[in-house]
């Protein structure tokens, strides 16, 4: 880390500040964003996801090459410094710039799982809430064999058996294995959606299940999905740290914060910074998700109380 | 009530059913089988082949899983292909340590978690709430085995007061048995249950502070503190026991999660239980070690719902009322 990377890294945080305070700027325009900002730990939620998001857009400014190796004798390990902020690893690469490259990989994940799990979640359960009946029924006893298993297990079962699974079937995967507590939501909103007269109009207009389902009744039950979509990035995040460091997750050398933790874990005793940093990341960005997942609630859903 | 009771029942075995025949179909369909040897070792392929047929995996699918199901209901489980032991003993070994894992992490859960919420309600939005809170909520964000980590690199590695690894002491425990082989095990206990304990207790006190805050506005405990009762006891008998149900949900819901963290802190702490099993059973394509296991964990998770749901009915008269009517 040169005085250039830490300048860039400086601006990365000021972009995250503006980011933060044009959020607040916005919501303080409606009532909905005002009850967002009344929770005290929305705003700096917003900022730390804000920073996180910029530095993994602007790891080369900020971070180093995250697989060189520039001294493998005597660079390995070392304490955190001013020119390694986070010290180094056992191949004497840079924790730091290994942390924010991969943030690109965990928050990607996330963020693409929860995609995959939430439009699933959302279009099942639409359409067993819409056709109810054994529609329904058969819907809803698939997700209660789904929730009966621990999400992990199923992964386990489908990453391991497939010998090693490249990241695109892996995010797949998990998002295929993460839709069964949305679709449960989404559906009690459907039913009762589905008797108001705006859908008896549509109806009445000769709409189709299909056109009734996406243009009027979904729009309206948008709610319940962007705050599971916004506490489902958390999950899947932890999810893929613990894949990870059972040594079934992200493949290596791509460093995914989960796989830092494992790689880490060997060398604990000697170098405790390789395990421990990429681990409070994690806390980090989990714990300001979840911040603004429930803010989210509070503001979009009144009704849904949360802790 | 009853009739309740045994349509609940019936469903939870259909959904355990469910899993076992998933579970039996996607290992059996998965890429690569069992005893199949690695490029660097010299295997003679028909001792392969022995194998295959003698474990009956040259039969057709359809024929293994009949032969599978008939041999569950007469409760056997089958033969381990790695562990060259029955499943059932092999699950034997490994129950016992998992609940005694889970057990002792729901006990420091439920205990620290209770307390924590109710005292962030009495002192609500004052500097301990907000810095409990704000614990909690940490807490809750970390990866289960990165605080095992942790925990393990402090007090295991720097100030060595607890043990590092295993559940027994290898040297001491087979010789001394009784009193102080019980106090050895808990002191391999602590650190792995502190880490699922303390997960689990920052969810809990959130919950339970929550509860608390929606009971303690109401007339009947003004009514206790106006007919002179102590604080102490208005928060404790008056607000806590009505405060007591969302705790039933969360006993439901810690099944799946002391399920999931215990796959990983065991394999943390090298805690010889259930989820060290299953992931080793799954690397190693040990199928019928892996149907077994899928078995005890859905049969797991969906008996801990419906232990919840029975405590629900039991706890609120409301709920009875309502399911007697259904």
């Amino acid at each position: 880390m040169n005085l250039g990377k830490w300048l860039a890294l400086a601006a990365a945080g000021a972009v995250a500040l503006l980011a933060a305070a044009a959020v607040r700027r916005r919501a303080a325009a409606s009532a909905a964003g005002r009850r967002f900002l009344a929770h005290p730990t929305a705003t700096p939620g917003v900022f730390i996801l804000a920073f996180f998001v910029t530095i993994a857009l602007a790891a080369p400014f900020v971070a180093l090459d995250p697989n060189s190796m520039p001294g493998i004798v005597d660079l390995r390990d070392r304490p955190p410094s001013v020119l390694h902020p986070l010290g180094t690893d056992v191949y004497s690469r840079d924790v730091w710039s290994r942390i924010v490259y991969g943030a690109r990989i965990s928050l990607g994940i996330g963020a693409l799982a929860t995609l995959v799990a939430v439009t699933v979640g959302a279009g099942v359960g639409a359409v067993a809430g819409y056709f109810r009946r054994w529609v329904d029924a058969a819907l809803m006893r698939l997700v209660d064999v789904g929730l009966s298993m621990p999400r992990i297990f199923l992964l386990l079962m489908a990453v391991a058996l497939w010998e090693r699974v490249p990241l695109a079937p892996l995010v797949l995967l998990i998002g295929l294995t993460g839709w069964f507590g949305t679709s449960r939501l989404v559906r009690a909103e459907v039913l009762s959606l589905r008797e108001r007269e705006f859908v008896a109009a549509a109806q009445a207009l000769g709409a189709g299940p299909a056109r009734v389902i996406f243009r009027h009744v979904l729009p309206n039950a948008a709610a319940p999905i962007i705050v599971s979509a916004a506490l489902g990035i958390g999950n899947v995040m932890l999810l893929e740290a613990g894949l990870s460091f059972l040594g079934i997750g992200v493949p290596s050398p791509a460093p995914s914060w989960g796989s830092l933790i494992y790689d880490g874990w060997q060398h604990m005793a000697a170098a405790p910074w390789t395990s421990t940093f990429p681990g409070l990341a994690i806390a980090l960005v989990v714990m300001a998700l979840n911040a603004v997942g429930d803010a989210l609630r509070d503001a979009l859903d009144p009704r849904q109380e949360g802790p | 009530m009853t009739a309740w009771l045994v349509r609940r029942l019936a469903a939870a075995m259909a959904i355990v059913f469910a899993v076992v025949t998933i579970t039996f179909c996607v290992i059996h369909l998965a890429h690569g089988t069992p005893f199949l040897p690695g490029p660097d070792q010299d295997v003679d392929p028909q001792v392969v082949a022995r194998l295959r047929q003698q474990f009956g995996l040259d039969r057709p699918l359809p024929a293994q899983y009949v032969k599978y199901l008939w041999a569950l209901l007469h409760g056997e489980l089958g033969e381990s292909f790695y562990l060259r032991r029955p499943v059932a003993d092999a699950l034997a070994d490994a129950i016992p340590p998992t609940v005694t894992l889970a057990g002792a992490a729901l006990l420091i859960d439920f205990l620290l978690g209770l307390a924590c919420g109710v005292y962030q309600a009495v002192r609500a939005r004052r500097f301990a709430d907000i810095a409990l809170g704000n614990l909690a909520l940490f807490l809750n964000a970390m990866p289960t085995f990165w605080l095992g980590l942790v925990l393990l690199l402090v007090f295991g590695q720097w100030l060595r007061w607890f043990p590092v690894a295993g559940m027994r002491d290898p040297v001491l425990c087979p010789t001394i048995a009784g009193a102080r082989c019980t106090v050895d095990v808990l002191w391999h206990l602590a650190l792995p249950a502190l880490t699922l304990g303390l997960v689990g207790a920052a969810g809990t006190a959130r919950y339970q502070r929550a509860a608390m805050l929606e009971v303690i506005d109401q007339d009947f405990v003004r009514t206790a503190r106006a007919k002179g009762l102590g604080e102490g006891r208005v928060v404790l008998v008056h607000t806590l026991r009505n405060a007591l149900l969302p705790l039933i949900t969360l006993f439901g819901l810690a099944f799946p999660f002391l399920l999931t963290g215990a796959v990983l802190v065991e394999t943390v702490f090298a805690w010889p239980g259930m989820g060290r099993l299953s992931v080793a059973a799954i690397l190693q394509r040990d199928y019928p070690v892996v149907v077994a296991a899928a078995l005890v964990a859905s049969a797991m998770v969906t008996l801990g719902n419906l232990l919840a749901d029975v405590l629900y009915a039991v706890a609120d008269p409301r709920i009875r009322a309502r399911s007697e009517r259904a």
